[in-house]
């Protein structure tokens, strides 16, 4: 293979990654711009969407469905469920603590986060198991046959679209700006008669659907999957939304394909045993240089 | 009957909720199901319970907030009033010391190892304390440093033949060293961020130590660390135990005596100064970096020094030891405790130590009742089992007669000042 073709692979293989970043990473900078919460939990409601699709995928696959049925099916169920989930999560974890020092959500998202994995390893298994690939599979025209594959395709177009989507949702609907409003200021927003409980609930629920999305994606791509897999996800798109910008919609998306390149660059180039390090290294450095990141802006502390 | 609806709706949703994950078992290769519909019924019965506690916590949350926040409830004045007295609180430190001092005699040896981990984690535990409970900065890879120092004794002592007692004070300037230098690029970073730098940090030193294979041993870890000698004499197996209790109940007694001067000294003000309100503290002119960093430099010390103490404990460390699960334990025991009061944290490290491996039926739901604590404590109960006490004045209308005296009421973090917009 010629090094250009090494090239390109690497290439779409960190879009592929990049895309999946940035869709998790949209959840951790959703919530964090309307509560400003770094919601740990964030990386299990990823796994627990997975998990969700496995799962069903599991049980219409024993009934006999055709692959694209099954795909159909699983894949709103594993968006309801993952939503659920972080919506309730919202509910015990974060809602009470609304009014508390900054230290206590933090502490009580980690601890979410936590029993998330347990409650799965405990109600499931501790092993890795094996998921069906449920992206469809179409022949390539021939010249790029050879350095990307079809699910990688089907993965970049569905995060594409995904993401303009809940652009234009945020952009054009009245809830969109309710969401903004709320970021901007949540007692004003208050004032002006937006619900921001409603407001609050909505984007937990977004954030998680999106990263259901991506969970059932990425599974289906690597083809296994267990309890742990949203601790590193959930780290390395924290790591995407706050590369980009933390609370900029556009930052997370350019974000995680900054964090997706970065690791195939870091891994084809260099040495595949430190991948996770490249990624918290990147994130440590963007830190230390810059903490607002690529496109945030860098807000003063008010008294 | 509004809350029996309540519940019933919440049962119902959680039934839902939990549904594919508690009752359906995939099993991909055999392509094989198992429908567990007993647990949807246990899910449901629990949740319908459980609500009912959840509100009547609740309630008492809210009735709590509502009241005079200086009003502590009669029967914990009781209770103070009978620690404070001199006779009884003697009493039951010295009865306490005793027990403790003879434990090893008293107990046999499996007993006595289980004691010696926990001696360790409250090591662990009160140095966090510093660096969490009292300057409120969130580490969550503390166990970095004690990765350091028992890697530190463990490798000096495989190429240099150096002992225990050589590396422990060795161990803790590597600590304090490690701490000052990853802490100084990322304590400029606000409190949330910080959290997740030191995660990444954490998580590198364990990558580093499980892919460096020519300077860690990789995976496989290292073995036959040798136990702390005493000036060369040799105890036999049970011996030897029983001496590593005493060296490390030593070092917790150590640690509790610089831990409680360091908290009323002018710095350990600082820093609770800085954990209510960076900007105010400022203002007063107390350098927030170096007091961060003192902080966050003493609270490595301690954990560097915990973990010599591991390596010769265990005689075998690898990379699996230092994962986050642990820095999330030790903040566990810190907050299960109570955020900046010793005898919390000490408590903390007992309950969450002992408990497990008494109750082995249970082991495995360990971490996950480690999470549900975290995420209740912060809700219910945010000062923690024991309230941490804060020496201040303050006038009390109801008591003006007696005047304005020192009143120790624990206004830590739980109710602190707020976050700023």
């Amino acid at each position: 293979m010629g090094r250009m073709e090494y090239f390109l692979e690497i290439f779409f293989g960190g879009l592929t990654r990049g895309s999946i970043y940035a869709l998790i990473a949209l959840g951790y900078t959703m919530v964090y711009g309307i509560i400003q919460l770094i919601n740990f939990a964030h990386g299990e409601i990823y796994m627990i969407g997975a998990f969700t699709a496995l799962i069903v995928a599991g049980v219409l696959g024993s009934l006999g469905m055709p692959g694209y049925a099954i795909l159909l099916l699983t894949l709103p169920i594993a968006v309801i469920y993952a939503s659920a989930y972080g919506f309730t999560v919202e509910k015990i974890a974060y809602k009470p603590l609304r009014s508390a020092p900054r230290l206590s959500p933090l502490i009580s998202a980690i601890g979410m986060s936590i029993f998330l994995q347990n409650y799965i390893l405990l109600a499931q298994t501790a092993d890795f198991l094996p998921f069906p690939n449920l992206l469809p599979y179409f022949d390539l025209p021939d010249f790029v046959g050879g350095i990307l594959t079809s699910s990688e395709v089907t993965i970049v177009i569905t995060a594409a679209l995904v993401m303009a989507g809940l652009t234009s949702f945020i952009k054009f609907t009245r809830m969109g700006k309710a969401m903004r409003a709320t970021a901007q200021n949540q007692r004003m927003a208050m004032l002006v008669g937006v619900n921001v409980d409603q407001v609050i609930s909505l984007t937990f629920i977004i954030g998680s659907a999106l990263a259901a999305i991506g969970g059932v994606l990425i599974a289906s791509h690597i083809g296994q999957i267990n309890f742990y897999i949203g601790f590193i996800a959930g780290i390395k798109a924290f790591t995407a939304a706050v590369l980009g910008g933390i609370g900029s919609v556009p930052g997370a998306m350019l974000g995680g394909l900054v964090l997706g390149w970065t690791e195939s660059f870091a891994t084809g180039y260099v040495s595949s045993d430190y991948e996770d390090v490249f990624a918290f290294a990147l994130l440590v450095l963007i830190l230390i240089f810059r903490p607002a990141g690529i496109l945030g802006k860098a807000d003063s502390q008010k008294v | 009957m509004q809350g029996l609806k309540k519940s019933l709706l919440t049962a119902v949703w959680f039934m839902f909720l939990t549904f594919p994950i508690m009752v359906i078992r995939v099993n991909t290769i055999e392509k094989t199901i198992v429908w567990r519909w007993e647990n949807l019924a246990l899910v449901g019965i629990s949740v319908f319970l459980l609500s009912y506690v959840w509100r009547f916590l609740m309630s008492r949350r809210e009735r709590g907030n509502k009241q005079n926040a200086f009003a502590t409830d009669d029967r914990a004045q009781a209770f103070r009033a009978l620690i404070e007295d001199r006779r009884i609180r003697y009493s039951l430190i010295a009865a306490f010391a005793i027990f403790v001092g003879v434990f090893p005699f008293l107990f046999s040896m499996y007993q006595v190892n289980i004691m010696i981990s926990a001696l360790i984690y409250i090591m662990l535990g009160l140095g966090l304390n510093i660096v969490v409970g009292l300057a409120g900065l969130l580490d969550l890879g503390f166990v970095a440093f004690y990765a350091v120092g028992a890697y530190a004794y463990a490798l000096l002592n495989l190429h240099f033949g150096l002992g225990f007692w050589a590396v422990l004070p060795m161990a803790a300037v590597l600590g304090a060293f490690v701490g000052i230098l990853l802490g100084f690029p990322v304590l400029r970073l606000r409190g949330d961020y910080l959290a997740i730098v030191t995660l990444g940090f954490g998580e590198i030193i364990r990558l580093v130590l499980e892919n460096w294979g020519t300077f860690t041993r990789g995976p496989s870890g290292i073995s036959n660390i040798p136990r702390p000698d005493l000036f060369g004499l040799e105890f036999g197996l049970q011996g030897r135990i029983i001496y590593m209790y005493y060296v490390v109940l030593a070092l917790v007694l150590f640690t509790i005596a610089v831990v409680t001067r360091l908290k009323y000294s002018r710095i350990g003000r600082a820093w609770m100064a800085l954990r209510e309100d960076e900007i105010a503290c400022q203002a007063m002119g107390i350098d927030k970096t170096q007091t961060k960093l003192m902080a966050f430099s003493l609270g490595a010390t301690w954990a560097a020094m915990a973990g010599v103490v591991f390596a010769a404990k265990t005689s075998f460390i690898n990379p699996a030891s230092f994962t986050f699960l642990e820095s999330a334990m030790i903040l566990s025991i810190v907050v299960l405790g109570g955020m900046g009061s010793t005898v919390g944290v000490i408590l903390g490290a007992l309950i969450l130590i002992l408990l497990p491996e008494y109750l082995r039926a249970f082991a495995e739901y360990r971490m996950i009742v480690f999470g549900a604590i975290m995420v209740l404590f912060m809700v219910f109960r945010p000062q923690g089992l024991i309230r941490d006490r804060r020496l201040k004045r303050r006038f009390h209308p109801a008591e003006s007669s007696k005047g304005a005296e020192a009143v120790p009421t624990g206004e830590g973090m739980a109710r602190g000042a707020g976050s700023h917009g």
